[in-house]
């Protein structure tokens, strides 16, 4: 979370902003980042700094994984990525484990 | 706390409790109203938050790979056996493949200690309230070692199978160590680490009856979770299992053993 609060304070500074009222992150489920957890490091991290009391959201970015031997991409139903077609399970992951600062509102 | 990821870093397994009861509410309301909108602006960032540590992972790796070094990332739940295993094994093979070790610990240096007392050069990071170890703090442990001299570096992280998952660190290898007591239901608590091992290692077996493990569920758990992985079934105890690891290990090692410079 320091990490995205440097980031978001970089860009605010860039675009000569004084205040980050909201603060849009997206997170993969397959991220290892608990959004509860990040919600109260934003609160602790955030004190006494421009983004004090913005709003904080996140997306929750599904898994999607690829099946090789079928050559399409499927939504797993848990977490064990099965393919829904030919039954094998992959190890191949295309989205899920993002962790990204999308975008900022300030003034 | 560490701020990184939020987390309680106190406390055993359940690590992640987070105490949002403690005085904490989020009324992001106060101090806050949209009086204001015509000047709010919105800038679309889209920046990978961890983008500096895999930048700082990828120059660890080619740095290690110049060094000819099998790099390994040791991960578990806190007293899973890491230490025990890495004495074990320095023990039985640091004669014949040098190895050196990173061990990364909240606060205490017990563990580098017990591993230099082994005859591994040893170096300890203490992370203080961060609950994992980033590529800067390896980088800058691994500058205290003479790699040229080694061929195995490992990198014991702390005991934490969630946070440090997300953290490359220019590893080679991805080793998560899994002890019998923790119940055959553990991968499928910890999706995003056991997805991200190379090697899965079932330690402490010696005990596996007195806590009526179920190995076969065990090894289909680990199997469903992480398809990719090698599994190994030790004890750094009584030495089951060991000698599989070093085959593995010498299979992955850059340099052949009597090749090294002494
Ligand atoms: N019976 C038995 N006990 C073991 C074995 N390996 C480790 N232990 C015991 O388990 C406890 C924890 O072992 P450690 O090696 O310190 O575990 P760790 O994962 O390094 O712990 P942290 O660094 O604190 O996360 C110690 O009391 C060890 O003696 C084993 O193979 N068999
Ligand atoms: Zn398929
Ligand atoms: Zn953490
Ligand atoms: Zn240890
Ligand atoms: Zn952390």
């Amino acid at each position: 979370m320091e990490n995205t609060l440097n980031i978001a304070l970089d860009c605010a500074k860039a675009q000569n902003a004084s205040k980050i009222h909201r603060l849009k992150m997206r997170v993969g489920d397959l991220s290892g980042v608990v959004p509860d957890a990040l919600e109260f490091a934003f609160d602790v991290v955030t004190r006494g700094t421009i983004a004090e009391g913005a709003e904080f959201e996140i997306e929750r970015v599904p898994v999607i994984c690829h099946c090789p031997t079928c050559d399409r991409d499927f939504e797993p139903m848990d977490w064990f990525y099965e393919c829904p077609h030919c039954h094998q399970l992959t190890p191949h992951i295309q989205s899920g484990q993002e962790i990204e600062l999308t975008s900022l509102e300030v003034s | 706390m560490c701020t990184n990821c939020g987390c309680s870093v106190v406390g055993e397994v359940g690590i992640h409790s987070h105490s949002h009861e403690n005085g904490h509410s989020h009324s992001h309301e106060n101090g806050h109203h949209h009086h204001h909108h015509d000047t709010h602006q919105t800038i679309a960032v889209g920046q990978a938050v961890l983008a500096k540590n895999d930048r700082l992972a990828e120059r660890n790796r080619g740095y290690f790979m110049a060094k000819n070094l099998l790099v390994l990332n040791v991960l578990s739940s806190p007293g899973s056996g890491k230490t025990a295993f890495l004495e074990r094994m320095v023990q039985d093979i640091g004669s014949r493949i040098p190895t050196g070790i990173i061990v990364g610990d909240l606060e205490t240096d017990n563990d580098a200690v017990r591993l230099s007392n082994s005859g591994a050069a040893t170096v300890q990071i203490t992370t203080g309230t961060v609950c994992h170890l980033e590529s800067d703090m390896v980088l800058k442990a691994a500058q205290q070692l003479n790699l040229d001299r080694l061929d195995v570096l490992v990198i014991e992280n702390v005991g934490n199978l969630v946070c440090p998952a997300a953290y490359d660190l220019g590893e080679d290898l991805r080793v998560v160590l899994l002890s019998v007591t923790e119940g055959e239901d553990k991968p499928l608590k910890y999706p995003t680490m056991f997805k991200s091992a190379q090697v899965v290692i079932i330690s402490k077996i010696d005990l596996a009856e007195a806590v009526e493990f179920d190995r076969e569920k065990a090894l289909e758990n680990i199997r469903k979770m992480a398809p990719q992985a090698t599994i190994f079934e030790v004890s750094s105890r009584k030495g089951q299992g060991m000698t599989e690891w070093y085959g593995y290990l010498q299979q992955h090692l850059k340099k052949s053993p009597v090749s090294t410079i002494s």
